[in-house]
């Protein structure tokens, strides 16, 4: 069985802007973890280093060794050109095109899955992201203010979505809101 | 017309009817058939090799360090200095294949190589995070960065295949191609032919780009729609 995952005195700069200073933590595994910080706090940096796309300059993490990764990133990054449903095949194979109609249907988006992206207002865009992550195969969940730009009824439609496709999963959150972090369950919220 | 030397400038009614007078032999068909087949060969050819260069010009720094000059180098050098060199090397049959080669290859591969390096990076730091197959990122994120570069590539090498093609055939004049025949006109001082001729290799050559751009727009669109 796979640990907490633990991080230990990460530090990260960009020049002289100190972002991370040994910030120490744990998240529990199979749980929703939130981390708040104000604008430019370090959340996405954080994020970054436990995706594995930034480095840390000091400090180590333990417990992802082996994990499978999703994730929401604070843009969209979607392939503009394909459909929705093809974007969320894009990250995994075992979904067929009828799975990801029926989860696009369920977060209001039937209709939608062979309509270019590009076609699409920001809102379902956002959707479409989020469903991505969800319906790829994955250990650990990152979530960078994933329901930003959402309007109230859909952003209560999708947190309950994205709840029940992430249970038992490990999440990381990054949000503003602590409506959000509570909504989606958060055992903890760390402040950055 | 006006200065009634048919020598110096033909009319078009001439020229309608010489090359009516043309399409009715078999020679004409023949010739037709010799230059595409190898003008075409030598375009296809490049395009593959272009785009597989390219890719390999990404992975590896080495190949992409030892490509530029020589891409440069064939950008550089005059067609007719290529024509009388690789005349030399290989029959003249097959010249217009290596011309046309030579003229696509540095288009394709340079702009292929844009389209690969201009690859949006959120979509790539995407696709890593997700773990995403090497063909997945090829078929889904690279092919459409890359087919606005390879599409606008094709444009421009399509003619220029077409008249680097025709010059080597002109000068390598291989028997009972396009080429030979524009030759043969030439040295006749017969205008007539030689006007018929180019508004044949006009007519192929936009053909063929028009032809070759609607079948890369459908594959693109089935593409999309996949």
């Amino acid at each position: 069985m796979a640990a907490d995952i633990i991080l230990t005195d990460l530090t990260k700069s960009f020049g002289d802007n100190c972002v991370l200073k040994q910030f120490t933590a744990a998240f529990p595994k199979g749980k929703v973890t939130a981390i708040m910080a104000p604008s430019g706090g370090g959340k996405t940096t954080l994020l970054r280093i436990l995706m594995g796309l930034e480095q840390a300059d000091a400090g180590t993490i333990s417990g992802m060794e082996g994990m499978r990764l999703s994730a929401v990133f604070q843009e969209d990054r979607l392939c503009t050109n394909l459909s929705p449903s093809a974007n969320i095949r894009l990250t995994s194979s075992k979904v067929s095109k009828a799975a990801a109609a029926l989860a696009l249907e369920s977060v209001g988006l039937d209709g939608n899955s062979r309509q270019p992206v590009r076609e699409l207002s920001g809102g379902m865009r956002r959707r479409v992201a989020i469903l991505r992550a969800l319906m790829a195969d994955y250990d650990i969940l990152f979530l960078d203010e994933p329901f930003k730009g959402l309007d109230e009824a859909t952003k209560e439609l999708v947190i309950q979505d994205t709840r029940k496709r992430s249970a038992g999963k490990t999440v990381i959150l990054v949000t503003h809101e602590k409506e959000e972090a509570a909504a989606m369950g958060a055992c903890q919220i760390l402040e950055l | 017309m006006a200065l009634d030397q048919e020598i110096l400038l033909v009319s078009p009614i001439s020229v309608i009817i010489r090359l009516f007078s043309l399409v009715r032999t078999l020679p004409f068909w023949e010739s037709i058939w010799f230059s595409f087949v190898r003008i075409c060969a030598g375009f296809l050819a490049a395009v593959a090799a272009g785009v597989v260069l390219a890719a390999l010009s990404v992975r590896f720094r080495r190949i992409s360090e030892l490509l530029t000059p020589l891409m440069l180098a064939i950008k550089a050098i005059p067609v007719a200095s290529f024509i009388i060199l690789v005349l030399i090397w290989i029959p003249s049959r097959n010249l217009s294949v290596f011309i046309s080669f030579l003229m696509v290859l540095p288009v394709i591969y340079t702009n292929v190589l844009d389209g690969i390096r201009s690859a949006d990076p959120d979509l790539l730091e995407m696709a890593r995070v997700f773990s995403v197959p090497a063909w997945r990122k090829i078929r889904y994120i690279y092919s459409f960065q890359v087919l606005p570069f390879f599409r606008s590539a094709c444009t421009i090498s399509l003619g220029l295949c077409w008249k680097s093609g025709i010059a080597a055939e002109v000068i390598g004049i291989p028997d009972g191609s396009i080429g030979e025949n524009l030759y043969q006109a030439k040295i006749y001082l017969n205008t007539p032919d030689l006007f018929a001729w180019t508004l044949v290799i006009v007519l192929i050559s936009l053909g063929f780009e028009k032809l070759f751009l609607f079948l890369l727009d459908l594959g693109w669109r089935r593409l999309e729609r996949m």
